[in-house]
């Protein structure tokens, strides 16, 4: 082992310590409360008994199967079509299909009540294209990622051992891809079984997931054993696919600047096949946003722009006091300070696993945790957790950003560690011999090489605190109202205005969220990771 | 039995390849040289049927094989960068092209055993290619070509990036391979020794034009 590594070995231990001090108390601390809560018989035996608990478990598990399906099958196309074609409008479409992942569940929810004839509103098909559409982009991106290193001599090798282009596709293409597409079909069951703001507005009141079911025991209810005991299930669901997700991408993080393959298409066919795709794709992801747009000015029969004008200027909807523009302004602040901690907190911890020992690597799986909890658990654990004495921190403006932040640690986390992991140690053992300290080592080989990976977590950690719904709507107050929480509030109540004007902050949000993403795209040559 | 005859190849505008001619008898050995970027492995890419043409015929003994797709013209390859399999062991690798050609397990094992033994790697089949010396890749790469018996055997600089013992122990293994068969062989290099200990007949790229 070199000296430069060994410097840097031996900060992991510190480096790590905010991180883990955050998870420890902000997410252990809390599950450990509902598991005090739920690891009573009578609890436990009351919802085993209750048939419409296990309606909601089997409806939760075969939807995100199906929903997981749906979603490798449609988004395979364009996938191929953007990991291996170099052409016109390419950015401008990995950044368009990606905006469903980033776009706040409730906005989703909203477009398709947007899009779909008033027959499909609250069905079980307008939940599975709801699904597909916000997870496109997790196939795009992780799939595709893989699928652009394959280099095409690969190919050409098969090719002349007597393979037709199909049977590449099935012994080489395949295979190659079974990691990535494995690693993408966990992450969509994830996020589908642990599906809540699509759920609420789509679902209706036959349909819940686990997540909707803890959500409507603890807060309409006021059954917080049961929503307690329905977390624990919940938690040891998705510990379980997320174990098999980290055991089967091990050994596949990608290199950040591994060779990419793309090439331009040659032939007429590949042409038609490259734009077909595209332009097909780009229209039917872009047809519910701009759906939300064209809700936002519909009002009765005509168009009318009394909405923006109520938002824009600032007057209250009749449903409170409160004018909907101030939940713009708190969403922005508590997605500023979401990144800044989430930012800080996720590159120390991408920073120790990287450089620290395999011990310290081990911890990987911790800061993972928050996905497998999933936003609504985090939300009950830290409403039950913090409500009294001098952990009161409810009330404290903090703590939606701490939620936020915790929810986005595995983003960050996931996204620094190829860029860490890419930068090979030779540099640095180079630098060594040209007499810079680890110190001056860190700053002028590694801070710049991981900048722009770093700028990129931040933009997602503030994205996702953006959209974040299922944590907001346990801890938000009359007074810090988010975008997400206002838009589900105004869309469940009665009345022209107040529906339009959900669709007004939807559109908002939208703007928001694509304009930073289309930015840190166009900034970025390096590939985002998911 | 290898008959290039007049073809052009362009990159966009620019013809990369002009008029190029070039036979092989059945069994011969012809290594190319010329300097870089004079288009060796483009003329190999083109013979397998991995570069279009914009001009000119290709025909492999008294066929036309211009128009045929690479994986029915019959013509292997050995890559520059061995383009192994990593999702397939050693042994899958070898029998790729048996697989495709239907052959029954029993043979497929027989031949790759077989193919194992030429090459010196027995007992190295259950390996993965992550698992093998930039020599034994190399070998592997040539039995995973061989073993389809190709009646044209097309290698682009395979013993580039050896060093000197390396290179030279399977340059001695390369020829007794190919010469034991009826294979004919287009061999690409920059290296005028490997080509005099491999090949029949050398030709200067340059030369082969109108």
């Amino acid at each position: 082992m070199t000296n430069s590594r060994l410097a840097y070995r031996s900060i992991a231990p510190a480096l790590v310590l905010v991180p883990v001090l955050a998870v420890a108390v902000f997410v252990l601390w809390p599950l450990l409360n509902i598991f005090s809560q739920a690891l009573s018989w009578d609890v436990i035996s009351r919802l085993a008994n209750n048939s419409s608990i296990r309606q909601v478990l089997w409806f939760s598990t075969w939807q995100a199967i199906a929903s997981t399906l749906i979603t490798l099958v449609v988004a395979f196309p364009v996938t191929y079509v953007l990991a291996r074609f170099q052409f016109i409008g390419k950015r401008v479409l990995l950044a368009l299909v990606t905006i469903p992942f980033v776009l706040p569940t409730v906005v989703v929810g909203a477009a398709f009540l947007a899009i779909l004839p008033d027959s499909m509103h609250r069905s079980l098909a307008a939940i599975l294209i709801a699904h597909t559409y916000f997870n496109f982009a997790v196939v795009v991106r992780m799939v595709g990622r893989r699928w652009e290193q394959i280099s095409p001599l690969i190919n050409d090798a098969a090719s002349t051992l007597g393979a037709s282009p199909f049977t590449i596709f099935r012994t080489v293409t395949v295979p190659t891809l079974a990691t990535a597409i494995r690693s993408a079909a966990s992450v969509i069951f994830l996020l589908c079984f642990t599906s809540y703001g699509v759920i609420r507005v789509l679902g209706g009141p036959t349909r819940a997931t686990l997540e909707v079911e803890i959500y409507t025991r603890a807060i309409q209810l006021g059954d917080l054993s049961g929503a307690a005991a329905l977390s624990l299930f919940q938690l040891v669901a998705l510990g379980s696919v997320l174990w098999w997700w980290i055991r089967s991408s091990r050994g596949s993080t990608p290199h950040a600047r591994i060779q990419m393959y793309a090439t331009i298409p040659h032939t007429n066919r590949q042409r038609l096949v490259v734009y077909g795709i595209s332009i097909t794709t780009a229209l039917v992801v872009a047809l519910p946003l701009v759906m939300v747009f064209v809700r936002s000015i519909s009002m009765g029969n005509g168009i009318s722009l009394s909405a923006w004008r109520s938002i824009i200027g600032n007057h209250p909807t009749g449903l409170g006091t409160r004018p909907p523009l101030q939940a713009f302004w708190t969403s922005l602040q508590f997605a500023i300070a979401t990144a800044a901690l989430a930012g800080v907190i996720g590159l120390a911890a991408a920073g120790a696993i990287a450089y620290g020992s395999q011990r310290i690597g081990r911890l990987e799986a911790l800061f993972m945790l928050p996905l497998a909890t999933s936003a609504v658990t985090l939300g009950l654990g830290l409403l039950i957790t913090f409500d009294s004495g001098i952990t009161d921190l409810r009330s404290r403006w903090i703590m939606i950003p701490i939620a936020h932040s915790l929810v986005a640690l595995p983003v960050v986390v996931r996204t620094m560690l190829p860029v860490i992991r890419s930068i090979p140690p030779g540099v640095r053992d180079a630098a060594a011999t040209l007499g810079a300290t680890p110190r001056h080592m860190w700053l002028t080989i590694d801070r710049p090489l991981m900048a722009r990976g770093w700028i990129t977590s931040l933009a997602f950690a503030g994205a996702i605190s953006l959209g974040e719904f299922g944590a907001s709507s346990f801890l938000t107050r009359s007074t810090s109202a988010t975008l997400p929480t206002e838009i589900a509030r105004l869309l469940a109540r009665p009345g022209d205005l107040v529906q339009t004007q959900a669709y007004v902050l939807a559109s908002l949000l939208i703007i928001f969220i694509a304009a930073a993403l289309i930015a840190v795209d166009g900034l970025l040559p390096d590939r985002v990771s998911l | 039995m290898l008959e290039v005859s007049n073809i052009s190849v362009n990159f966009g505008t620019s013809e990369f390849i002009r008029r190029l001619s070039l036979e092989l008898a059945t069994g011969e050995i012809v290594s190319l040289v010329g300097p870089s970027g004079s288009g060796k492995t483009t003329l190999l890419r083109a013979i397998a049927g991995l570069q279009p043409l914009k001009s000119g015929r290709i025909s492999v003994a008294s066929r036309d094989v211009t128009e045929v797709p690479t994986h029915q013209r019959g013509i292997g390859m050995v890559f520059q960068d061995n383009q192994l399999f990593s999702h397939m062991s050693v042994f899958d690798n070898i029998a790729y092209a048996l697989r495709i050609q239907h052959l029954n397990k029993a043979t497929r094992e027989q031949r790759v055993s077989e193919m194992l033994r030429l090459i010196g790697l027995e007992g190295f089949g259950d390996r993965t290619t992550m698992q093998l010396s930039g020599g034994e890749a190399k070998r592997v790469a040539v039995a995973r070509s061989l073993v389809a018996e190709p009646s044209v055997l097309l290698l682009d600089e395979p013993l580039t990036g050896l060093d000197g013992e390396l290179h030279q122990r399977l340059l001695t293994d390369l020829s007794v391979l190919l010469r034991n068969r009826d294979t004919t062989v287009v061999h690409v290099t920059h290296d005028h020794n490997e080509a005099r200990a491999l090949s029949d007949r050398i030709v200067d790229i340059r030369s082969l034009s109108k």
